[in-house]
């Protein structure tokens, strides 16, 4: 391990970019914003933030980051998704719109909105597996949910019967934003995924 | 599993700041389109626009109607949300709180309490935290902001002449919102009290933005966006993100103009890009001179 912050990426297209840099520096990363494929190059890990994920992927596949970021993913580079950063980390869409794609990494199936319209959006209590201090502030604003997941995935967390928090290797991602709330703690679970990662070269 | 959640033991709690501040978080850096027809909203859902604001005429047309202008028919409120899968936002008359009870109870996801609509209420503005459902509330300034904010507004735009296609009112608001913010981190807190009182503002938001140095909401700019470089000045004057009225189906080619304006939005501090969208859209909207416009017809004005 190295004492250098780890250099962590969020993926700036669209969505709450400002409030991911923030929880990252606040757990110890050098955090930057990543919209093309040579600031992508540039990163240890990347964040997918939340925002709407048909206007995220759209965006990532015009500007040409979408399949620079899938090899990526595919060579083990560290992720974490939030939401919308969820759905693009699915390997499949329960009901994609047309031309959706997603990056994958995670042997999942999810559900898009499948709690719900804003009216519906909620805070709740959620106990996350290998995070200690007791349940994290769950912010779900029309979140969607893991309908399934493959042999290779853990469940982290869920929360009414559904899985709403997933890991699967060196990719992580929840159906809430905890980079809302002011505990970084998923954060820096997933900075210390970033730092184990890049552990081999540095040394 | 040991951690897992027994269901009972969780009360979700649905309408809180947060959850409806949040909301407005997630379309940061995007485009929200007027739409008047479910086909339009899908033009603009495949464009890559994050939100769609539905309503029955698009403001050049309230403009040219004249007339009371009220909340849209919730049948065709509902066949936009049947349509796309993005959120879904509708416009309620200032004041109006009972247009906004029927717009919650339909289920759009934001309400504007737009004064593109004709006023209701010549003094008063919704009471928003008797919603769950978040409201958007346009400003000119900052007293403005803080003011809807106090009310319960989890999301500020600019009140740009909607409907003209020129953009100088909304860059007024913007810099005059901004200008007010930099002043305010002038001062020092014996200061701020005789602010909050100029603003005709409540103190606690006052200190809350000299401390952070911007709005606790997030701030979008609307009104007159009518090209891809429209988008972007307004993104370099500070604005999370766009909201785009008649611009987009009021020009010869509203699915490329509208995916122009996305594009534009995300690099906006890209010339190359601008530039590489701005060419061929076909006809823009044609565009009103808002010093022509009489007092009587300055939406701006209204909210108070």
């Amino acid at each position: 391990m190295t004492d250098e912050a780890p250099v962590i990426g969020v993926l700036a297209l669209q969505g709450d970019v400002r409030e991911h840099l923030t929880a990252l520096a606040a757990a110890g990363a050098a955090a930057r914003p990543v919209r093309r494929p040579e600031e992508l190059a540039a990163v240890d890990g990347l964040v997918l933030p939340g925002g709407e994920s048909t206007t995220i992927s759209k965006l990532a596949v015009l500007f040409g980051v979408m399949e620079p970021l899938r090899a990526r993913v595919r060579a083990g580079m560290p992720v974490y998704g939030t939401c919308a950063g969820l759905i693009m980390l699915a390997e499949k869409i329960l009901d994609p719109r047309a031309g959706q794609e997603t990056v994958g990494g995670i042997d999942m199936i999810v559900r898009r909105n499948a709690f719900g319209r804003q009216n519906e959006s909620f805070e709740a209590a959620v106990e996350v597996k290998g995070l200690d201090g007791g349940p994290v502030e769950g912010v779900f604003i029309r979140a969607p949910w893991v309908e399934s997941v493959g042999a290779g995935v853990e469940v982290l967390a869920e929360y009414d019967g559904h899985v709403v928090a997933v890991r699967q290797g060196n990719a992580l991602a929840t159906s809430f934003h905890p980079e809302l709330t002011g505990d970084h703690r998923v954060h820096a679970l997933f900075a210390d995924m970033v730092r184990t990662s890049r552990a081999p070269e540095s040394l | 599993m040991s951690t897992t959640i027994s269901d009972s033991a969780q009360t979700p709690e649905t309408g809180t700041a947060r959850v409806k501040r949040g909301m407005a978080e997630q379309l940061k850096g995007g485009v929200i389109m007027d739409v008047v027809t479910p086909e339009q909203a899908k033009i603009a859902e495949d464009a890559g626009a994050v939100a769609v604001m539905a309503l029955e005429r698009v403001p050049a047309d309230i403009r040219k109607d004249g007339g009371v202008a009220r909340m849209s028919d919730p049948d065709m409120i509902e066949s936009i949300m049947d349509a796309v899968s993005i959120p879904v936002m509708a416009k309620a008359r200032i004041g109006h709180f009972v247009e906004a009870q029927v717009l919650q109870a339909i289920g759009v996801d934001y309400i504007d309490e737009s004064e593109v609509l004709t006023p209701a209420d010549e003094v008063n503005h919704c009471d928003k935290w008797a919603f769950t459902t978040p409201f958007v509330c346009g400003a000119t300034n900052l007293g403005e902001a803080l003011r809807r904010i106090a009310e319960g507004a989890a999301m500020i735009r600019s009140k740009g002449e909607a409907g003209t296609g020129n953009v100088v009112e909304a860059v007024r608001h913007l810099r005059q919102i901004k200008n007010d913010i930099a002043r305010l981190r002038g001062l020092d807190h014996h200061e701020l009290y005789a602010a909050a009182k100029e603003l005709r503002a409540p103190y606690e938001l006052v200190k809350e933005v000299a401390e952070l140095g911007r709005l606790p909401v997030v701030l979008f700019s609307a009104g007159g966006v009518a090209t891809p470089a429209d988008a972007a000045l307004m993104r370099q004057l500070g604005a999370e993100g766009v909201f785009v009225g008649s611009g987009i189906f009021k020009s010869g080619d509203p699915a490329k103009r509208a995916a122009a304006i996305v594009k534009a939005t995300t690099f906006y501090d890209d010339p190359k890009v601008v530039a590489e969208v701005s060419r061929n859209l076909g006809e823009a909207m044609v565009g009103i001179n808002c010093d022509t416009l009489p007092e009587t017809e300055r939406y701006a004005n209204r909210g108070w």
